[in-house]
């Protein structure tokens, strides 16, 4: 089984988020980067996955140098080997075409990735490559068994799930609870640092979209507290006050 | 040029946030000058209902007579999304942010080379190439995104719009895409899906719990209220890790993010990962008995109390006003 784990780097979900630069830049300042909390889902899976069935699984970033310690952790957790490619990733038809590029020469039975990355939340990138390989592709992907050539999986809708069965290759966008985070132990983190990682230059540099500045939520009022004892004059302040009944 | 508004259902309706989505292409192909056609694809509603998509502004409703698409079969619904583009002339398709919607886009905008926008909060601006307003970082920031390229997808959250409703009905027309088996090649075995309840992301009004009611048996309070204000359920994470909640209410960074009138959030603490799922609310009342809980922050009222006690009393409020 031959495993493509493609990761993003984001901050830590825990971080307040501000920009710089006339607000046309993130603020790394402070900010702690990390997997991407769906990815860091499907690259726990692949590595189930290969300890299962044997194979190899590969870890992707597209990212500048400053992602490298990001992917290290990835080959600590279990990935074999890694692939950056050395540009910024600026958009999602961008990033697939990079991941495409890669995967038509080498040929894997699964390329796993999460469900959206937590900065811009697209969701788009598995179903760019599936349709640039002319592949079968998923999301959101909350269960994944493979039995010979078949891939078994539940895949999460509004209200519900329904099941799937497909035959391999695929690509498919993965999120909880398809496997549970794996914590990186020392001799993991000892060995990621002798594990390969491989930096290849872009293959196009074609973007069909420019993000231009960002904006922030507008501050949110203070919060109106209501007494325990009186607590169904809520209603009454939610129909005439807030007028969302 | 014109739009093409991609449309799903749920439980034999058209979804609230794909008639959304019908009057925001009908309003854009106005603002361009140009036309906003639907396409229903399958069988799931009945055909009487199609004409009624008009009363959300558009003249035309194109629709795929097939039962093999009663199912979201991803590979094939991105095969008829991108031809009746192509056979209408369309170069935006516009559709609801949704798990089928974010998969099948996905795959139209390869196919297409289309510049594609998620989580889009308003109408774009044209006056100056094509740009719009998308929520990014998870409900924390807005960024401002040029779209490049001739063709372009603009996956809505919820009210990027709000919609007019007419009595005006659409012209049905028959679509017959070419479909081939390779197109059906992954099958659905089996579907577990709520039926006759609001489905969450479409929900005007959430009622959510978390650790805070302490155990999975103690969630009549909350569907007592949900149901008494017609609204859906909803959890925080570790609730639905621990398996008190199925995983579909799970609402936060990593589950479902809302965009409702009324959120109601009981013994929820208010985590950054949670307020991140909920930050486009228009009303959050939080119910916690921990006055120092990071949620009261984030919220419009506050009550400090005993969610046992206090929730009861809400919900007699909610049926006494009806």
């Amino acid at each position: 089984m031959k495993i493509l784990v493609c990761i993003t780097h984001v901050p830590d979900t825990t971080s307040k988020i501000t920009f710089s630069e006339n607000n046309t830049k993130l603020n790394k300042d402070g900010l702690q980067f990390v997997i991407g909390p769906y990815d860091d889902y499907a690259l726990a899976r692949a590595v189930e996955i290969k300890d299962a069935l044997g194979g190899t699984v590969t870890a992707l970033n597209v990212g500048l140098a400053e992602t490298e310690a990001t992917i290290r952790k990835a080959l600590a957790i279990g990935a074999d080997d890694a692939i950056r490619i050395n540009a910024e990733p600026t958009d999602a038809y961008f990033v697939a075409s990079q991941i495409a590029a890669i995967a038509q020469k080498e040929n894997y039975d699964l390329i796993l990735m999460g469900r959206e990355s937590s900065d811009y939340n697209g969701g788009q990138v598995h179903g760019m490559v599936g349709e640039m390989l002319g592949i079968p592709s998923l999301s959101p992907v909350m269960k994944l068994d493979i039995e010979g050539n078949t891939a078994k999986m539940a895949r999460e809708i509004e209200g519900g799930k329904e099941y799937l069965e497909a035959s391999l290759p695929l690509v498919l966008g993965c999120q909880e609870p398809i496997a549970e985070w794996k914590i990186p132990n020392m001799r993991g983190i000892m060995s990621a640092r002798k594990k390969p990682l491989q930096v290849v230059e872009p293959s196009s540099d074609e973007t069909l979209t420019i993000g231009q500045n960002y904006e922030m939520p507008a501050p949110k009022g203070a919060c109106k507290m209501i007494d325990a004892d009186n607590a169904a004059s809520l209603v009454e302040l939610l129909r005439s006050e807030a007028k969302v009944l | 040029m014109s739009v093409l508004v991609f449309i799903e259902s749920a439980d034999g309706e058209f979804r609230g946030t794909s008639l959304e989505a019908v009057a925001y292409g009908a309003a854009l192909a106005k603002a361009q000058g140009s036309n906003a056609t639907a396409l229903v694809l399958g069988n799931t509603v009945d055909a009487s209902k199609l004409p009624n998509v008009g009363n959300y502004g558009v003249s035309k409703v194109l629709h795929v007579n097939d039962d093999r698409l009663d199912n979201g079969i991803i590979q094939a619904y991105a095969q008829v999304v991108a031809q009746a583009m192509e056979k209408e002339g369309a170069n935006t398709l516009v559709l609801a942010k949704s798990s089928l919607g974010d998969a099948v886009s996905a795959r139209v905008a390869a196919k297409m080379k289309a510049a594609l926008a998620s989580n889009v909060t308003e109408l774009p601006d044209l006056n100056a190439g094509f740009t719009v307003k998308r929520s990014v970082y998870t409900g924390k920031a807005f960024q401002i995104t040029e779209l490049k390229s001739e063709n372009k997808i603009l996956a809505l959250k919820k009210n990027a719009i709000t919609p007019e409703v007419t009595d005006a009905t659409a012209e049905v027309e028959a679509f017959s895409p070419s479909l081939s088996d390779a197109d059906f090649g992954v099958s659905i075995t089996k579907t577990d899906k709520i039926t006759g309840e609001i489905l969450l992301p479409e929900a005007d009004l959430v009622v959510s719990g978390g650790r805070g009611l302490k155990a999975a048996e103690n969630w009549g309070i909350i569907e007592d209220l949900a149901k008494a204000l017609n609204a859906a359920t909803g959890c925080s994470k570790p609730v639905s890790d621990m398996d008190w909640r199925p995983h579909h209410e799970h609402v936060g960074q990593t589950g479902v993010k809302v965009s409702p009138q009324l959120y109601v959030a009981v013994g929820i603490s208010g985590a950054i990962q949670h307020l991140a799922g909920v930050s486009s609310s228009k009303c959050i009342v939080v119910i916690n008995k921990d006055p120092e809980a990071p949620f009261f922050k984030a919220a419009d009222y506050g009550i400090v109390g005993d969610a046992f006690e206090i929730l009861p009393k809400i919900t007699e409020a909610v049926k006494a006003l009806k």
